[in-house]
C-alpha cells in the first residue's frame, strides 16, 4: 500500500473452521481443497482462510463482501466474540488470540467499541444508560460516565433525549444511540458491523456523511463492514474485499474500480455509479500555460495562441491562483492600453480540489465554460478539468 | 410355561434408601423442620393478630395499587364472603403455607435455573428431573415427607416446595436464554464479565418471564396445600377433606369457593406486577 501510516491492527493468515475438528479442515485447505468440498469430506465448514489485512491508525477500512463472504465472522474474529481457528490480530503489540480470560476483557475493555446492525440497545436502559455501558462496566465512576455519555450523545445529535427508551427512538436515532455507546467508550477502535444496513436509504445516507465528519474530527481507527458497494466506496478509506471466507482485493476505493484484481470484482463493481467515486484528480489533466499577475495582456494573448488556448489562468508568485482571463477581453485590454492582465481578469470561473466527486463537476460545467481549476489547500493551481475529460473518464471507467 | 421372570423391587431400593435417609440425616431433617415450623408459626400469628376487616382492607388496597378498582372491589367481596362464611382462620392458614412454600421454591429455583441457562450440561442433566418431579402424581411426594417430618404442616411444605418448583426453574431458564443474542454479544463486545452480563443483561431481561415462573408457582403451590391436607396441614383443604368424610357436599364446596377466591387473587396480583414491570 502507498500508505506509511502506522499499522494499527495487524492481521495474519487468519482462519475460523466452524465444526468440532479444525485442524483436519486447515488440512484439506492447505492441500488446496475449498469450502464446499472441505464441508463434503468433514462437515467442517470453513469458514475463513488465510486472511491478511493491516487497519492503518485513523483510517475508516470497509471490509466488504456478500453474505456468506466471511465478513461478520472476520469481525467478530478481532475482538474474539468469535473464536479465530489459527493466526494472529496484533493490536499495539498484543496478539489477541493469546490473550487468557482477564487480558481479553480488559483488551475488549480497551480497544474495542462495537455498533451493531440491529442497534443491540438494552431495551431496559435509558437512552443516556445505554451510553454509558460501556464505562459502567469497566467501573468508571457514575458522574464521570455520565458526562462522557451526555457528551457523545450531543456529537450523534441526541441531546435532549437522555432519558428517553431506546424504543421511543426511530431506527436512525437507535442507531446513535449504539453510535454515541461506542464513542463514550472512547477505545481506540470501533467496530461497525453492518452498522448502516438497517436503515432506509435516506437516513442511512445521512448517517454515512455524519460517519464521515465524525470521522474527519476525531481520527479514530475504524473497521466497517457492509455488503453494499455503495456504501463501501463513499466511506471507505481503503476496502478490503472477501469472496468466500477469502480476501479478493484490498485498496482504495479508486484502485478497486479502475484497476480491479479479477473478473469477481469486475462483476461486483458493474452496478456502480461510477461518476460517484471517481474525483476530479483522475479527470485532470496538466496545465498547458499560465500567465503572471505581472504580465501585461499582450503576453496572455501570446500565450493563447502559442498553445491554442481560449482562455488562460493568472497565478501569483507563488503559484497561487488568482483570476483567469479569455481571449477577448485580453484583447480589449490590450487596445485600451492596459498595463496588467489582473485589470481584466474574470472571478468567474469554478476550483475544487482534487477529491471533488466527479458527478458534481457536471452541474458546474453546465453554468460554466470555463475550465473547471484544481487547486491544492493553499490555491496553488494543480491541473485543470475541461468537460471533454470529464466524460472521456466514465467512458473509460465503464469498460473496465 | 410361563418363564418366571423375577419381580423387580423398585419400591423395595427406594423405601430403603428413604430409610437410610431418615435415620442418617435426622439431625438435618429436624433442623429444617424446627426452622420451617417457626416460619410457618411467626406468619400465621401475625396475619391472625390482624383483625379481618384491616387485612381486608390491606388486601384490597394493594390489588387496587397494582391492578386497579375492579380487582380490589372483587378482592374486598371475595374475603368478605370467606369471613363471612367463617372460613377466615383456615384461609389465613392457607395463605401463610402458600406464602412460605413459594418463598422456599424461589430461593431454591432462582439459582438453579440460573445455573441451568449458563449451563447446557447442568441443563440437560435437570430438564428431565424437572419432567419426572412435574409428572409423578403430587400424592406420593406426601409420603416420604411423613418420615422426613412428620404428620403436619413441614410436611406440607416440603411436598409443596417440590410439586411448585420446576415451573420457577423452567421460566428462569427459559427467561435468561431467550435474551436476543445480539444483547449478549453487546456486552462481551464492551467487556462485561459474566457476573455482570447476568446482573445488567440478562437478569433484567428476563424478568417477565420469571415474574410468569413464579405466578405459575403459587397457583401450585395453592392446590398442592389444599391436598395436603391429607397428611395434616391446616387450612382450607382440612375443611374440604373434613367435608369428605362427613359426606356434607356443602361445606366441601363453601371450602373449594374459598380456594377459588384466594387463587384469583393471588393470579391476578402477581400477573399485574408481571405486567407492570413490562411497561
Amino acid at each position: 500500500m502507498s500508505d506509511n501510516r502506522n499499522v494499527k491492527i495487524r492481521v495474519r493468515n487468519l482462519s475460523k473452521v466452524f465444526g468440532s475438528q479444525p485442524k483436519k479442515a486447515l488440512e484439506l485447505r492447505d492441500q488446496g481443497l475449498k469450502r464446499p468440498e472441505i464441508l463434503d469430506k468433514t462437515g467442517q465448514t470453513l469458514g475463513l482462510s488465510n486472511i491478511d489485512f493491516d487497519v492503518h491508525e485513523g483510517e475508516l477500512l470497509v471490509i466488504m463482501g456478500l453474505s456468506g463472504s466471511g465478513k461478520s465472522t472476520l469481525i467478530r474474529c478481532l475482538n474474539r466474540l468469535i473464536e479465530p481457528s489459527e493466526g494472529e490480530i496484533v493490536i499495539d503489540g498484543e496478539n489477541i488470540p493469546d490473550l487468557k480470560d482477564k487480558a481479553l476483557l480488559e483488551c475488549r475493555r480497551r480497544h474495542f467499541s462495537m455498533v451493531f446492525q440491529n442497534f443491540a440497545l438494552f431495551p431496559n436502559r435509558t437512552v443516556r444508560q445505554n451510553a454509558e455501558f460501556g464505562l459502567e462496566v469497566r467501573g468508571v465512576a457514575p458522574d464521570e460516565r455520565r458526562e462522557a455519555a451526555d457528551k457523545s450523545l450531543k456529537q450523534v445529535g441526541l441531546d435532549g433525549w437522555e432519558d428517553a427508551y431506546p424504543n421511543q427512538l426511530s431506527g436512525g436515532m437507535q442507531q446513535r444511540v449504539g453510535l454515541a455507546r461506542a464513542l463514550a467508550n472512547d477505545a481506540t477502535v470501533l467496530l461497525m458491523d453492518e452498522a448502516f444496513s438497517a436503515l432506509d436509504p435516506l437516513i442511512r445516507g445521512d448517517m454515512q456523511q455524519e460517519l464521515l465528519a465524525l470521522q474527519h474530527r476525531m481520527q479514530k481507527t475504524t473497521v466497517f463492514i457492509t455488503h453494499d458497494l455503495d456504501e463501501a466506496l463513499t466511506i471507505g478509506d481503503r476496502i478490503v474485499l472477501l469472496k468466500d471466507g477469502e480476501v479478493v482485493q484490498i485498496g482504495t476505493p479508486e484502485e478497486i474500480l479502475t484497476q480491479p484484481a479479477d473478473d469477481y470484482v469486475r462483476r461486483f463493481i458493474e452496478g456502480v455509479d461510477k461518476s460517484r467515486i471517481l474525483t476530479a484528480e483522475s479527470a485532470m489533466r496538466r496545465v498547458r500555460s499560465t500567465v503572471r499577475d505581472s504580465d501585461g495582456p499582450r503576453t496572455a494573448l501570446k500565450k493563447m495562441r502559442e498553445h491554442s488556448l481560449d482562455s488562460i489562468y493568472i497565478l501569483d508568485r507563488e503559484r497561487r491562483l488568482v483570476g483567469l482571463i479569455d481571449a477577448e477581453s485580453a484583447s480589449q485590454a490590450h487596445e485600451k492600453g492596459k498595463e496588467r492582465v489582473t485589470e481584466a481578469m474574470t472571478q468567474d470561473f469554478r476550483s475544487v480540489k482534487r477529491d471533488e466527486p466527479l458527478h458534481n463537476l457536471f452541474a458546474m460545467f453546465h453554468d460554466n465554460h470555463f475550465p473547471i481549476a484544481v487547486v491544492d489547500d493553499r490555491q496553488q493551481l494543480q491541473g485543470v478539468v475541461v468537460k471533454g475529460a470529464v466524460l472521456d473518464e466514465l467512458a473509460q471507467a465503464g469498460e473496465a | 410355561m410361563a418363564i418366571d421372570i423375577p419381580r423387580i423391587p423398585l419400591g423395595d431400593w427406594i423405601e430403603n434408601s428413604l430409610n437410610w435417609l431418615t435415620s442418617e440425616y435426622s439431625v438435618v431433617t429436624r433442623g429444617i423442620s424446627r426452622v420451617t415450623q417457626t416460619g410457618i408459626d411467626v406468619l400465621n400469628d401475625a396475619l391472625m393478630w390482624l383483625p379481618p376487616w384491616s387485612l381486608l382492607v390491606i388486601i384490597a388496597a394493594l390489588c387496587w395499587w397494582l391492578a386497579g378498582t375492579r380487582l380490589a372491589i372483587g378482592a374486598a367481596a371475595g374475603m368478605a364472603l370467606i369471613w363471612n362464611l367463617g372460613l377466615w382462620d383456615p384461609m389465613i392458614e392457607t395463605l401463610t403455607l402458600v406464602v412460605i412454600a413459594t418463598l422456599v421454591a424461589v430461593i431454591i429455583a432462582l439459582p438453579v435455573g440460573i445455573a441451568a441457562a449458563l449451563s447446557e450440561r447442568l441443563y440437560r442433566t435437570i430438564m428431565p428431573i424437572l419432567d419426572f418431579m412435574q409428572t409423578m402424581p403430587a400424592f406420593v411426594y406426601l409420603i416420604p415427607a411423613i418420615p422426613f417430618f412428620g404428620i403436619g404442616s413441614v410436611s406440607a411444605i416440603f411436598a409443596t416446595v417440590i410439586f411448585s418448583m420446576p415451573p420457577a426453574i423452567r421460566f428462569t431458564t427459559l427467561g435468561i436464554r431467550q435474551v436476543p443474542v445480539e444483547l449478549v454479544e453487546a456486552a462481551d463486545a464492551y467487556g462485561a464479565t459474566r457476573r455482570q452480563k447476568l446482573i445488567k443483561v440478562q437478569l433484567p431481561m428476563s424478568l417477565p418471564t420469571v415474574m410468569a415462573g413464579i405466578n405459575q408457582t403459587i397457583m401450585l403451590a395453592l392446590s398442592m396445600v389444599v391436598i395436603a391436607a391429607m397428611i395434616g396441614a391446616d387450612g382450607l383443604g382440612s375443611e374440604v377433606w373434613r367435608a369428605i368424610q362427613r359426606l356434607r357436599p356443602g361445606d366441601g364446596f363453601e371450602a373449594g369457593i374459598a380456594v377459588v377466591i384466594l387463587a384469583m387473587i393471588l393470579d391476578r396480583v402477581t400477573q399485574s406486577l408481571r405486567k407492570q414491570r413490562k411497561s
